[in-house]
């Protein structure tokens, strides 16, 4: 980073609002502020947008991976604590996401022949719902002029015996499909018409209550026990249309116990999805050319709003009055200091240790929210990508697979989850696909021999491993690994600071719905503001929103 | 409409909008009108109607108009232009489709256009239809899931295009699949099967292609058991297993083997012989053919007598109720003899072709019934007292007697093509739908199911019978489950019940008596039994007394084919009308009638009954006589029980009084007693 171009200097350096990382919820908020009439300064270290959330080409995400695998050594020299006027500075570290990044390539040639035509997501495996909050705040916003989506086609889940069956999520899958028996298809349909009346009950009719509120509180798992659906039906619900990532039946490991209240909730997401949208074939959608578009769609949001954008640049210190101990400024990379009321940060950015002892309290009260917090028994995300040539599911391109804790092998504790997407999307070159895997996991290595297990059901290694001779002639049919990269990625939450915020890292969901949720919270925390894009909905926008919305590609 | 939404009321603007629009179209509509009668066809005039159709496409005038503009246009354009004329046609017709896909006019003219040989444009036809079939707005679709106007015209063009039918069927699953609450399309498809199945195209034979359709709409029903579009299309499929090339079946009186004894005019003398007595007092006794299936051509050449009798050569068949219907069900003839001693009748249809029932079934292997008849002549003293239906019955074991009747399957050679499989289809849905225990919709499938099982297993004496028990269960439930369609249920339950009454001689020799005061003749008491509706009635020929009192009938429908009744008892019912009993008129031989405790008469005046029964007030109105017009269906009913000696309409709505007595003697004068009293002759 050390031949950057100079800046010039900002100008003017005194802003209500800064943001660092164009992340979703960063950008979210740079977006919200804007429009809400507020100053803002939205900055980012990289040279691209989208932070954690960016779509990149294959060189560009494996620097990227690295360079935020460790940590960076200290940039420069520690400045030391600048007496010069009534401001102390605080120095912030940078720290890293990810961990046991594992890169490889299997048919260099190909891919760098083709290399930037990938525009390969970091937070991958991730669709947007079409009845999702992100899209209501697109449309709030204005964003949905910038992106441009299409439907993921199909959904399926997968066991380890290579099979993908159909995931019946509607009436017309469930009359379709082949591996339902005809009483599995009447269970599963009366429970979704239940689920259906249940989301239609208004409030003033208390004459068609469905479920009981012993029911609600209870389990989802027994709920379903209860509604007689047989466990492969069970298991399709929870983890390919609930998408629950632990296992519900083993009370030991499963950190999240889903309520049938929220089984219900999560149901009716996935429901208003697939009728949301006409043009739409499912539940879930993509935008074009990545990820990343989300981000930037707001980010364009906020620049026609007013927002000042910087990228390439880094902030290195925070600037607190000597004696009120309260935020005054960051201080660039390029050495220029910029004042704000507020500040928003990505969740790499901490304070270092070292350098908190020489504070005050009320400092150290300032910088809360930056202080890294002890990971004890965290969970983690591992992620997985692969370019493919070939489908994993011959006539379709983009899918969902899912694989239910325990499907593959008996020690799965978490769903995995699996997005395959083709050219269509613009993410790679045509006849190849780039494939996303995601699980929870408590380490990194139980979580990197899941996402292995689950590559190993669904593709071909190009060198065939001396021990896989017995499965030759299955593996024909698989389509064949061109490049893999695996890594696991910590999960930070979002905290609210008062004058200091920082946003969270992206989620282990397969949707935006809590990211988003937990911007609008944040923010509405950060600006003592009553509801987003306000001024948005009144005009300019409601006669698109009638029209459907958003923009979906229906090729 | 159809899940529609209304719209808002219209605002003071948008009426002042459709006022000028109004304006506009009059406009339009009188130039229009004006061009067409001095027979202006020129580019603007055409211009002009096109416009008017885009607005108004039930403009029926404009559609001939253009027509008429066409075909001048043809006659004096170059050859290269017809097409350009015909494909602007088109676009109007497309452009008024936009306005109303429902259109008569519309459709009609793009017919009209294809039919001037406008071919080279065909699959744009089936694409535009596919269009319209695949929109995906929700007020579209269900102008598209019921819109006959696309499948006919869709019909039309598969026609001239000569699509194969099994690509057609391969869009009716497309459609099927992507929603199959699409009636159209299961409808079409049937159509489609049907033609196939009856060419015997490759791959559709009946046996594989019923499986694979019952495979198919089962996803539809299990999936969402009360769509009805699944059911109308299962209903069929059932319809094709149970009907398709069922043979022809019959049940004669009297039946094969059996020993009838005529006695003469009023003897009742209580004979105690086995032998079914019949009371004859025109020297005749009726010959009843009862077929399964309405038939057509029943006469003297296709059904031949063999006897010592003699003037039977040239027997007059006639169909009941109509006689001058060419098809029924029910055909009598009156054998006259003039013999004494015992004479042995032999009866034989399908000698000669002649004999087919309304499906087209043609009766060709003969088939004969012999019976004996004995004449006893003691004249015994004329018939005066009161019949009672409390008491005189002995019960009456008719195990050994051959006088029950039953159905018999004429054609023998047909059966045992596909019955089987059939047979096999039925059980394996049997099965299928006992897995939807809690459905209402499975329950009355299962009936249904079960139903046709006991009718194909009839002839089977070990199995037959067992159903029985299920289905009339089934329908209780059913009445409970779903008290909207409480009558349809109490009705099939009524089915049932009379056909387990009568699928065994040992369950309906429960309900058989012998009427001492009557001669010994046979009762067949069904009351109590909460029945609704008459079944069953092939095999309850042979009976002359039917006591039915105590049940929930609202009509006497049916009753007609029991020709040999002389006394009965329909008291206790929910017989509302006269025009209820019409049936009854058929019944010549009727003595004893007794229709007291009904509501006859009673304050609704609109009698459904009316329309619904086959009865044409029209051709039985030439009475000759000066009736009452509130008596009138009293009159029409009456007038031909010649032979009525007992009545009892007490504790009826209405109907009572010296003015109604006197008009009932008037019209019945061989009356002796009425409402229990004796008349004064």
């Amino acid at each position: 980073m050390s031949d950057l171009p100079p800046y010039p200097p900002l100008d003017p350096s005194n802003y209500d609002l800064i943001v660092v990382g164009t992340g979703v919820s960063e950008s979210v908020s740079a977006a919200a502020a804007s429009s809400s009439g507020s100053s803002v300064l939205h900055l980012d270290p990289n040279p691209f947008y989208g932070s954690h959330f960016a779509a990149l080409s294959l060189p560009d995400l494996t620097s990227f991976l690295h360079s935020n695998s460790v940590s960076p050594p200290p940039s420069s020299p520690p400045i030391p604590p600048s007496n010069s006027h009534e401001l102390i500075s605080v120095d912030l570290v940078h720290r890293s996401l990810y961990s046991s990044v594992e890169i490889s390539s299997f048919d260099s040639e190909i891919l760098e022949e083709h290399s930037r035509r990938f525009n390969v997501d970091l937070c991958g495996p991730r669709v947007v719902f079409c009845a999702d909050e992100s899209i209501n705040l697109m449309l709030k916003s204005g964003a949905n002029n910038y992106v441009e989506f299409k439907s993921i086609e199909a959904s399926f889940v997968g066991d380890s015996s290579g099979e993908l069956r159909n995931v019946p999520d509607s009436r017309a899958a469930i009359f379709k499909s082949k591996s339902l028996t005809l009483l599995e298809k009447n269970l599963l349909m009366k429970f979704f018409k239940l689920v259906q009346s249940q989301l239609a009950k208004s409030d003033d009719d208390t004459t068609t209550v469905k479920i009981s509120e012993e029911d609600m509180e209870s389990p989802f798992v027994d709920f379903l026990t209860k509604m007689r659906l047989p466990p492969n039906i069970k298991s399709i619900i929870l983890y390919a249309i609930a998408m629950l990532d632990y296992d519900q039946d083993n009370m030991e490991t499963c950190r999240h116990l889903l309520k049938t209240k929220e089984g219900i909730d999560r149901l009716a997401l996935y429901i208003k999805s697939m009728g949301r949208f006409s043009n739409a074939l499912g539940a879930l959608i993509y935008p074009i050319y990545g990820q990343g578009e989300l981000p930037q769609a707001f980010c364009r949001r906020a620049a026609v709003k007013g927002c000042v954008y910087v990228l390439r640049m880094p902030i290195t210190a925070l600037l607190l009055d000597k004696e009120t101990g309260g935020y005054k400024g960051v201080r660039l990379a390029s050495g220029q200091e910029i004042f704000s009321q507020k500040l928003i940060l990505d969740p790499c950015i901490n304070v270092g240790l070292e350098s908190l002892s020489s504070l005050t309290d009320q400092q150290n009260e300032t910088l809360r929210v930056l202080v890294p917090k002890a990971m004890i028994n965290k969970e983690k995300i591992a992620r997985g990508i692969c370019v493919i040539r070939g489908s994993v599911k011959s006539d379709v391109s983009n899918a969902l697979i899912v694989y239910p804790p325990k499907s593959l092998f008996p020690e799965q504790l978490t769903a995995i989850r699996v997005l395959q997407l083709g050219s269509g999307l613009a993410v790679c070159p045509a006849d190849m696909h780039v494939l996303y895997f995601s699980t929870l996991c408590k380490n990194d290595d139980q979580g990197i021999k899941a996402l292995l297990s689950a590559m190993g059901n669904l593709i071909r290694l190009p060198v065939p491993e001396s021990d896989s001779v017995v499965e030759n002639v299955t593996c024909e049919a698989k389509p064949l690994l061109l490049w893999r990269a695996l890594y696991v990625q910590e999960l930070v939450k979002g905290e609210f600071g008062g004058v200091i915020s920082s946003m969270p890292s992206p989620d282990e969901n397969l949707n935006y719905k809590e990211t988003v949720e937990s911007a609008v919270k944040l923010y509405e925390q950060i600006m003592g503001s009553e509801e987003l894009f306000k001024e948005e909905t009144s005009l300019e926008n409601t006669t698109e929103e009638n029209e459907g919305g958003v923009e979906i590609d229906e090729n | 409409m159809h899940g529609r939404k209304r719209n808002a009321a219209s605002k003071p603007e948008e009426d002042a909008a459709s006022a000028a629009e109004a304006l506009e179209l009059r406009l339009l509509q009188s130039q229009f009108m004006s061009n067409h009668h001095q027979k202006i066809y020129t580019k603007e005039a055409i211009q002009l109607s096109a416009k008017l159709q885009e607005i108004n496409p039930e403009a029926y005038t404009a559609w001939n108009y253009r027509k008429l503009a066409v075909e001048y246009n043809l006659d004096s354009a170059d050859p290269s232009l017809v097409n350009s004329i015909l494909d602007k046609e088109l676009e109007v017709v497309e452009n008024a489709l936009k306005r109303n896909l429902k259109s008569y006019g519309a459709w009609y003219h793009r017919k009209w256009v294809l039919s001037k040989g406008q071919c080279s444009s065909l699959d744009k036809e089936l694409q535009l239809l596919n269009k319209y079939q695949k929109l995906d707005d929700e007020i579209k679709k269900n102008l598209v899931l019921r819109n006959f106007h696309l499948w006919n015209y869709r019909r039309f063009v598969v026609e001239l295009t000569k699509t194969s039918e099994q690509d057609e069927l391969q869009h009716t699953t497309d459609m099927i699949n992507d929603n199959f609450s699409n009636y159209s399309a299961w409808h079409n498809r049937s159509v489609l099967l049907s033609s196939l199945v009856a060419k015997k195209a490759d791959g559709f034979m009946p046996k594989e292609t019923i499986r694979r359709e019952f495979d198919y709409v089962h996803n539809a029903i299990f999936t969402e058991e009360d769509d009805q579009s699944g059911w109308f299309y299962y209903l069929w499929l059932l319809d094709q297993t149970v009907k398709m090339e069922t043979p022809l079946r019959a049940s004669p009186w009297p039946s094969d083997g059996s020993n009838i004894i005529l006695s003469g005019p009023g003897c009742f003398n209580g004979s105690s012989s086995k032998f079914t007595t019949y009371c004859s007092e025109s020297g005749s006794f009726p010959l009843i053919l009862y077929f399964d299936q309405a038939v057509s051509g029943v006469s003297s050449s296709t059904v031949t007598i063999d006897s010592e009798l003699k003037s039977n050569e040239d027997l007059v068949w006639e169909p009941v109720p109509e006689k001058n219907s060419q098809v029924s069900c029910v055909w009598v003839a009156r054998l006259k003899f003039d013999r004494t001693e015992p004479v042995k009748v032999k009866v034989s249809l399908g000698k000669s072709r002649g004999i087919v029932s309304s499906t087209g079934c043609n009766l060709i292997t003969p088939y004969e019934f012999v019976f004996t008849v004995h004449i006893d002549d003691t004249v015994g003293e004329s018939q005066e007292g009161i019949i009672s239906w409390t008491d005189g019955f002995d019960s009456w074991d008719a195990q050994s007697s051959k006088d029950l009747n039953s159905l018999i399957t004429l054609d023998q050679l047909e059966v045992d093509t596909g019955f089987e499989w059939r047979k096999q289809a039925i059980k394996i849905e049997i099965e299928q739908f006992r897995k939807l225990p809690d459905s209402k919709f499975g329950k009355l499938n299962l009936a249904k199911l079960l139903m046709a099982e006991e009718t194909m297993i009839s002839d089977d004496d070990a199995v037959k019978g067992v159903h029985y028990k299920e289905i009339l269960q089934l329908y209780n439930d059913l009445m409970a489950l779903d008290s909207w369609h409480d009558q349809y249920y109490k009705d099939e339950h009524s089915v049932a019940l009379l056909r387990k009454v009568t699928s065994s001689t040992e369950s309906l020799t429960r309900h058989l008596f012998r009427n001492r005061n009557m001669n010994s003749i046979v009762c067949l008491r069904l009351n109590n039994l909460t029945l609704s509706r008459i079944a069953a009635l092939e095999k309850l020929l042979f009976v002359q007394m039917l006591d039915l009192s105590h049940n929930e009938l609202h009509s006497a429908e049916g009753l007609e084919a029991m020709q040999l009744l002389c006394c009965l008892n329909l008291s206790h019912n929910r017989i509302k009308s006269f025009s209820a009993l019409h049936s009854l008129r058929h019944l010549k031989q009727l003595r004893v009638l007794d229709v007291s405790h009904n509501h006859i008469g009673c304050k609704h005046p609109v009698d459904t009954t009316r329309y619904l029964c086959s009865s044409s007030f029209s051709n039985s109105g030439e009475t000759g006589r000066k009736v009452p017009s509130k008596y009138r269906d009293t009159y029409l009913v009456l007038r031909d029980l010649m032979k009525l000696k007992q009545f009892d309409i007490r504790g009826n709505d209405l109907i009572a009084g010296e003015e109604f007595s006197s008009f009932v003697r008037q019209v019945v004068p061989t009356l002796v007693w009425l409402d229990g009293n004796k008349l004064a002759s």
